[in-house]
């Protein structure tokens, strides 16, 4: 046992750089960026004076950053709702014994190897009202304006509403707007080939006695997609819903390409507004407080999926 | 079903099941799912059918009322004004992804076999915690990050933006390398033990060997992310050293550039993982698959 001692010490001294550049680099400076987001540095050189929680009280108060969290919301909602259905509808068609289906597949998945730099700026020419998808199939560049467009859906300002007092929402504030949808189109073209492949693969892993039991028992195949396979594609569910929620609340790429921040910061997110501030602007302390608002929403979702993730392990 | 590859199923088994039943969706003819797999792949196929369009597309051709009119000479003006353009930068994203793909993969392996294969007590929490960093925005750590550039002399360089992403690389590669030689049967690593092998050892005989496919996924996905990196290139690097996205941002965000130019720059900035896609599918597959942890 001696011997393996002094292999323990090596397997352990080869491992530690790697957790000390993730102790540093990760949580070292988040913590840092947590202390910058406290202080009075909203200029070019630091100035560590601390000023509390005001920085945040300031992006929270600051229209920009509450369209930016509407955004947010909207965004993620449509993007992982309809990645989802696409995915998990082309992986039932690709299910059933199709022929060439690793061509399908292959191209169902090949947005994926791309960057979302690429992604935004094909789609951004796709989506130009005056030439693009309105030209390919005939739809008229006024009413379709794509991501030009400054409309924002929202409830109608009735009286009902404003009665019991929920006036608010029938404001731009709670709306979604259209322009929008249009950078949702291009997420859903790049990220919903990866949930095809995690609902496939999970297809794959059951069972077929699971749903021949069911048939034999006399279930409609709807029922066996509704009550087995389904509840039996929970985790692929969970995985695909924490990978996309996670890469829309930290959307930044495909938006600065396709439309920085659009008419009424209409595509305007939190990373945009983050980096805006503070390499532009040099408002270091408060783009360091929307970096902590990204990081505490993504981490809301990614903490849990990571415990849950370790006691699946475990349990195995 | 980290590392899992989507198989095909076993005939027998499927002959069963696939026998026509009466759910709505099945009930639909095979026309049918063929067809709406092939309306599927039009859409995703469309933005690569225009960026191929108009890069062939002569000069006088080009014009955006014309965008989806087949090219009536060929011509390859776009590409030559876009590598013009572009290639400085496409050779920075060359000097940025060989090299953070190639160490990356190594210390993931590292990692990887030591979490695997010489568990200590707290590994897998330390393990856990180290996963966490994949998932980060990296805005959280971006404005320290620049001034730590600064400090080292780093900020702006193509080594500082290689040494970025082979630390935030670490997560991924360690999960990808761990999971993967978990797989390996502990019996192989018991019998060499057996025989008398140590750290080294077992690594360099035992797992190194049958490491290929880690490597290969490892490789790829590394490259793919450093390749297609634009939020620390932009923040880390200035021109000169940008590489190929933020140079295409750029030139995407330019009114003086052509539409038609902006396009084949995309095509250009795209190819490389394009091409290690259509080659090495299977593996970055399993990288992506892997990225998502277990599902």
């Amino acid at each position: 046992m001696r011997r393996i001692t002094r292999d323990r010490v090596l397997s352990i001294s080869l491992i530690a750089p790697s957790i000390l550049a993730v102790a540093v680099l990760v949580y070292g400076l988040i913590a840092w960026t947590g202390f910058v987001s406290t202080t009075k540095w909203n200029s070019l050189t630091p100035d560590y004076t601390s000023v509390g929680l005001d920085n945040f009280a300031d992006i929270f108060n600051y229209p920009r950053f509450q369209l930016d969290l509407r955004n947010t919301v909207v965004f993620t909602v449509f993007f992982v709702l309809a990645s989802l259905a696409i995915g998990l509808f082309l992986a039932n068609l690709l299910d059933r014994k199709i022929r060439g289906e690793g061509v399908f597949r292959s191209i169902f998945l090949f947005p994926m190897a791309i960057s979302f730099i690429v992604t935004g700026v094909v789609w951004k020419w796709l989506l130009t009202p005056s030439a693009g998808v309105n030209l390919l199939v005939g739809l008229d560049p006024a009413t379709n304006r794509w991501l030009t467009d400054p409309t924002v859906l929202h409830l109608p300002t009735g009286t009902i509403l404003n009665d019991i007092g929920l006036g608010f929402l029938a404001t731009n504030q709670w709306g979604v707007p259209i322009a929008l949808l249009s950078v949702v189109i291009a997420a859903v073209w790049q990220l919903s080939g990866f949930v095809m492949a995690l609902y496939l693969a999970g297809l794959r892993g059951i069972p077929d006695e699971l749903r021949e039991a069911a048939r034999v028992d006399g279930a409609s195949e709807l029922r066996i997609f509704r009550h087995v396979t389904l509840p039996l594609l929970t985790p692929v569910t969970v995985t695909a819903v924490i990978i996309l929620g996670h890469i829309s609340l930290k959307i930044y790429d495909l938006t600065v390409a396709m439309s920085p921040t659009g008419v009424g910061f209409s595509t305007d997110f939190p990373a945009t507004y983050m980096w805006q501030t503070a390499f532009f602007a040099n408002q270091f302390a408060r783009g360091a407080a929307v970096a902590i608002v990204m990081l505490v929403l993504i981490a809301t979702l990614i903490v849990p999926y990571l415990i849950w993730n370790r006691r699946q392990e475990i349990s195995r | 079903m980290s590392g899992a590859v989507i198989e095909e199923r076993a005939p027998a088994a499927s002959a069963v099941v696939r026998s026509p039943g009466p759910s709505p969706l099945r009930r639909l003819s095979r026309l049918t799912i063929y067809g709406a797999l092939l309306v599927a792949a039009v859409f995703y196929l469309i933005p690569v059918y225009l960026l191929v369009l108009t890069g062939l597309k002569g000069q006088t051709e080009v014009t955006l009322d014309r965008m989806w009119t087949l090219p009536q000479t060929l011509g390859f003006a776009s590409f030559t004004e876009a590598w013009d353009a572009l290639s400085p930068n496409f050779l920075n994203s060359v000097k940025v992804a060989v090299p953070a793909a190639l160490i990356s993969s190594f210390v993931g392996s590292i990692n990887g076999y030591v979490l695997a294969k010489w568990r200590f007590r707290g590994s897998e929490t330390l393990f856990t915690l180290i996963l966490f960093g994949m998932f980060i925005p990296y805005q959280a750590i971006l404005i320290p990050l620049v001034q730590l550039e600064a400090n080292f002399g780093l900020y702006g360089t193509i080594q500082g933006l290689v040494l970025i992403h082979i630390i935030y690389g670490i997560p991924i590669t360690t999960l990808i390398f761990r999971n993967y030689y978990v797989a390996i049967p502990e019996e192989l690593v018991e019998a060499a033990r057996i025989d008398g092998a140590g750290f080294t050892s077992i690594y360099r005989y035992v797992l190194l060997p049958l490491s290929v496919p880690g490597f290969v996924v490892v490789l790829i996905w590394q490259f793919t992310s450093a390749w297609n990196d634009f939020l620390f290139a932009a923040t880390l690097t200035s021109q000169p050293n940008w590489p190929v996205t933020v140079a295409l941002n750029n030139l995407a965000g330019s009114f003086s550039v052509a539409w038609n130019v902006q396009m084949a720059g995309s095509l250009i900035a795209a190819l490389p993982t394009l091409l290690i896609y259509v080659l090495l599918g299977k593996y970055f597959m399993r990288g992506l698959l892997a990225g998502s942890l277990k599902g």
